[in-house]
């Protein structure tokens, strides 16, 4: 059994101090939605923070109000996701060799790799356990999970933190912008329903979660698995994977109160989602979060906090509602995702009775 | 009882050797891979030595079978050859119905050709395929989608560990019953990227690396790929494949101790062979040969060193590093390293830690000098250790066909 | 040298990031590393970034940085000595 016992998030909007459940929603007109960010010299010591680009300190705050929120409970083990890592860097880095191979300064070279964050929160915790860091765009922070419920499973640990962190920079998204994947200029995060476009609105974040082998009077949420669906060679054969692994948990497809989607307002792409909705769960209530968050790989750490929210309070805040079914309470949350039909993800939750 | 993991396919590419022959035979006849920078483009070219896969873009491709196209780094297609190589050995089939995952390692990802092109990317669309296969995933999904490997796809990065981190989840997810066969590994061509910034930290030796030497100053870098098909026993009834050998124990360890450094202890390096040993069920006097991390660095040599001392005690075993063959292959180095470890097994030799000269002041131990052949090598840790202290140890062993009657035994 | 050593410490500070403290906080013959400003082995090569960068002075072993960087006085010195040649 695995449970989210304290959740940490920094968001583009008001999440970080983990007060009210998404109250105060941030409309952000913006070519990629920024985070709202705290005084990081209030989390970390400012000797340590000095070096760190603003990818470690999101990952190192998250983490350290999630075990507050937790507690604090010294984890068994560190589990970071990362689809793009620290970009800053990266972009200093190429920047200066693409110049000239001189005077390059060692300190981006070292937060450029991508298992630093989990690296560095393990030195301030003095955590000697288990510690990695996957890589895989959108299967990212979802890898990072699965691990976390095996280590429940083989005894290893008790408490796992789990992150899923990603930043966005305005030269990543004007190269990235190449691709077709965002849209072209500043957009409202609030119309973009409203407004459909292609290309997705781009966000970032940092999110930890404490995943225990027990609840606890704080739980969120009990996490009940995680899978991931790598090309799924048809439809069909998609919504049989999704109906098998409902089915595997004892389930079926009516079960679930409410399906939190990826949708991301890039049209190319979220007529998926209304496929998947219609085709498996036509009559449930469904939602989205990535126009409070915007995409990037590891945004369903934003919907996790959602879903586990929403589970331990039992509130629906209307601006998450892509339909108007709207179950009495809320017992088993699905969360589904995908990336270009590449990399599609389930997370299932339940509400701790 | 936890089910026994079997390695029955390895596939390799790097500075000295094409594939697991061209390896072996530079192996057993001392032909490093150390020498001067040809193919890639730096001003620390006349500088630093490196090992180098010897093949330009046009013959990777061939290598791999591909025809020339877009959008491949170097590193896919050294990930591409190696895991085609271990994938055909273990027979994987696109479509057969064993539960097949891929577990791959790196750092750098397409880094290769993205710097060469940066600043298209800055400036016009010419290199936009480019962009979308700089990051991690690509090779692995490059891979993934060559062999029709489906089942579950995921890419871990830990620095020096990674690919052995990879190997490690591989056996885990196994054990767990989500998979029963895995393909893991990891890949690592050379950048201006990494060769700059390991540069920058100084701990590039200008002369090939002497791991274990009391005169060494550092690392050489390499590069190329290498993975391990891992089977299930419910598997290997199906495949009936030859084992080459079993991987028995296994441990991760976190230093947290600094981002580049090893605590002078090697406390994460102990912790990690101390947690293999122990799963593995072997004593110490067991081990019959350490593959050492071994980077010629003076911080991670006297470290690991100490760990070991303190691990085994008055049972040694034999020591020593391969990276004076294949260099310091980074995301690759985890997966390189158990290849080179079961290649002991299988021709029951040792290989020598070339280089070496004068023992670590600090150390009672020497590594092996000489190639020894015709040896009992019955058991072989292998040790990662990564940047920010990430540090893995795998244990591999002889198979012995004792506890499953339906298999072959080792050839 | 004084101007060289305020000229020092306002490029240290800046090369190594350390924010809240200002140029008059660092005094000149105080070690930088160890207890004080807190530096350590990677705060070394980054010193060593600003002598090649700003002052022409390649410092092959890193090991050599212990004596030369022990304070911002010494790091002026040898500066001083090596720029001559």
């Amino acid at each position: 059994m695995s449970y989210i016992n304290g959740i940490g998030l920094i968001s583009p909007q008001n999440t970080y101090e983990n007060n009210e459940f998404l109250q105060n929603i941030m409309e952000q007109n913006a070519d990629y939605l920024k985070c709202v960010e705290p005084v990081y010299k209030n989390f970390i010591d400012p000797i340590l923070s000095r070096r760190m680009s603003r990818l470690i300190k999101m990952g190192i705050t998250s983490a350290k109000i999630c075990l507050a929120d937790a507690g604090e409970i010294q984890p068994d083990a560190i589990i970071t996701g990362t689809g793009l890592g620290s970009v800053e860097d990266t972009e200093k880095i190429l920047g200066d060799i693409t110049k000239e191979e001189k005077f390059l300064n060692p300190t981006p070279f070292i937060q450029s790799t991508y298992n630093t964050i989990s690296s560095q929160i393990a030195i301030i915790l003095k955590c000697h356990g288990y510690n990695s860091t996957y890589v895989h765009r959108s299967f990212s922070f979802e890898s990072v999970l699965q691990d976390a419920i095996m280590q429940l499973e083989e005894g290893t640990a008790d408490h796992i933190l789990a992150g899923g962190i990603d930043e966005m920079t305005m030269n990543h998204l004007q190269i990235t912008r190449r691709l077709g994947l965002w849209k072209t200029g500043p957009v409202s995060n609030l119309r973009l329903l409203e407004e459909p476009g292609p290309g997705a609105l781009a966000g970032e974040g940092s999110a930890y979660f404490l995943v225990s082998g027990e609840p606890n009077e704080n739980s969120y949420a009990q996490l009940i698995g995680v899978e991931t669906i790598y090309k799924p060679s048809s439809r069909e054969k998609l919504f049989l994977h999704v109906r098998e692994f409902l089915e595997s948990h004892q389930l079926n497809t009516g079960d679930i109160d409410l399906v939190l989607t990826g949708v991301n307002g890039d049209v190319n792409w979220d007529f998926l989602y209304q496929d998947f909705l219609s085709e498996l769960f036509p009559g449930n209530a469904a939602a989205w979060y990535k126009h409070l968050c915007g995409e990037y790989h590891t945004a369903s750490g934003f919907g996790l906090f959602t879903a586990a929210n929403i589970l331990k309070h039992q509130v629906y805040p209307e601006i998450l509602a892509l339909n108007t079914n709207s179950p009495k309470d809320f017992k088993y949350i699905l969360l589904y995702n995908h990336f270009r039909n590449v990399n599609h993800s389930l997370i299932l939750l339940r509400a701790i009775s | 009882m936890p089910c026994r993991i079997f390695i029955t396919g390895s596939g390799i590419i790097s500075g000295i050797g094409k594939n697991l022959y061209e390896t072996l035979s530079s192996l057993m006849e001392g032909r490093s891979g150390i020498g001067r920078i040809r193919l890639l483009q730096t001003a620390l070219r006349d500088e630093i030595p490196v090992s180098e896969v010897g093949f330009n873009h046009t013959e990777l491709f061939e290598l791999a079978g591909l025809s020339p196209q877009e959008g491949y780094s170097r590193n896919a297609l050294f990930g591409i050859i190696a895991a085609t190589e271990a994938s055909r050995q273990a027979g994987i089939g696109s479509g057969d119905p064993i539960k097949t995952g891929l577990i791959s390692a790196t750092t750098v990802g397409g880094m290769d050709q993205c710097e060469l092109y940066y600043n298209d990317f800055l400036t016009n669309d010419s290199r936009n395929v480019y962009i979308e296969s700089y990051d991690c995933a690509d090779s692995t999904e490059k891979i993934a989608d060559h062999l029709g490997i489906r089942d579950y796809v995921t890419t871990i990065s830990t620095a020096c560990s990674s690919s052995a981190n990879a190997i490690l989840l591989g056996a885990r997810m196994i054990q767990s019953g989500k998979l029963d066969r895995v393909l893991a590994g990891g890949c690592e061509a050379l950048t201006k990227f990494h060769l700059n910034g390991f540069n920058a930290l100084k701990i590039l030796d200008k002369e090939p690396c002497k791991p274990f030497d009391e005169g060494r100053n550092g690392i050489t870098l390499g590069e190329g790929a290498a993975y391990l098909v891992l089977e299930s026993e419910e598997s290997l009834k199906q495949t009936h494949n030859t084992v080459l050998a079993e991987l028995v124990g296994w441990g991760n360890s976190c230093e947290a101790f600094h981002q580049t450094a090893s605590s002078p202890d090697g406390v994460g390096a102990y912790l990690a062979m101390k947690k293999a040993l122990e799963m593995s069920g072997l004593l110490p006097e067991a081990i019959d040969y350490i593959n050492a991390h071994g980077t010629g660095t003076d911080n991670n040599d006297l470290s690991e060193g100490r760990a070991i001392e303190k691990l085994f005690g008055n049972h040694i075993p034999k020591i020593s590093s391969t990276k004076p063959f294949t260099g310091h292959t980074t995301s690759a180095a985890g997966s390189t390293e158990a290849i080179l470890s079961i290649l002991c097994i299988q021709q029951q030799v040792i290989w020598p830690n070339l280089n070496f000269r004068v023992p670590i002041r600090d150390l009672h131990f020497s590594p092996v000098q000489k190639l020894l052949t015709h040896v009992p090598v019955h058991a072989v840790m292998s040790n990662s250790f990564g940047f920010g202290g990430n540090d893995t140890s795998l244990i591999f062993k002889k198979f012995t066909s004792s506890h499953s009657p339906s298999q072959p035994a080792t050839s | 040298m004084e101007e060289l050593i305020n000229k020092l410490r306002k490029e240290v500070i800046e090369q190594l990031n350390l924010e809240d403290i200002s140029a008059d906080d660092v005094n000149p013959d105080s070690p930088l590393f160890g207890e004080g400003l807190g530096l350590d082995s990677i705060d070394a090569l980054e010193l060593i970034v600003l002598l090649e960068k700003n002052y022409g002075i390649k410092i092959e072993d890193p090991k050599d940085g212990k004596k030369i960087f022990y304070s911002i006085r010494t790091m002026a010195e040898y500066i001083t000595e090596h720029q001559k040649k």
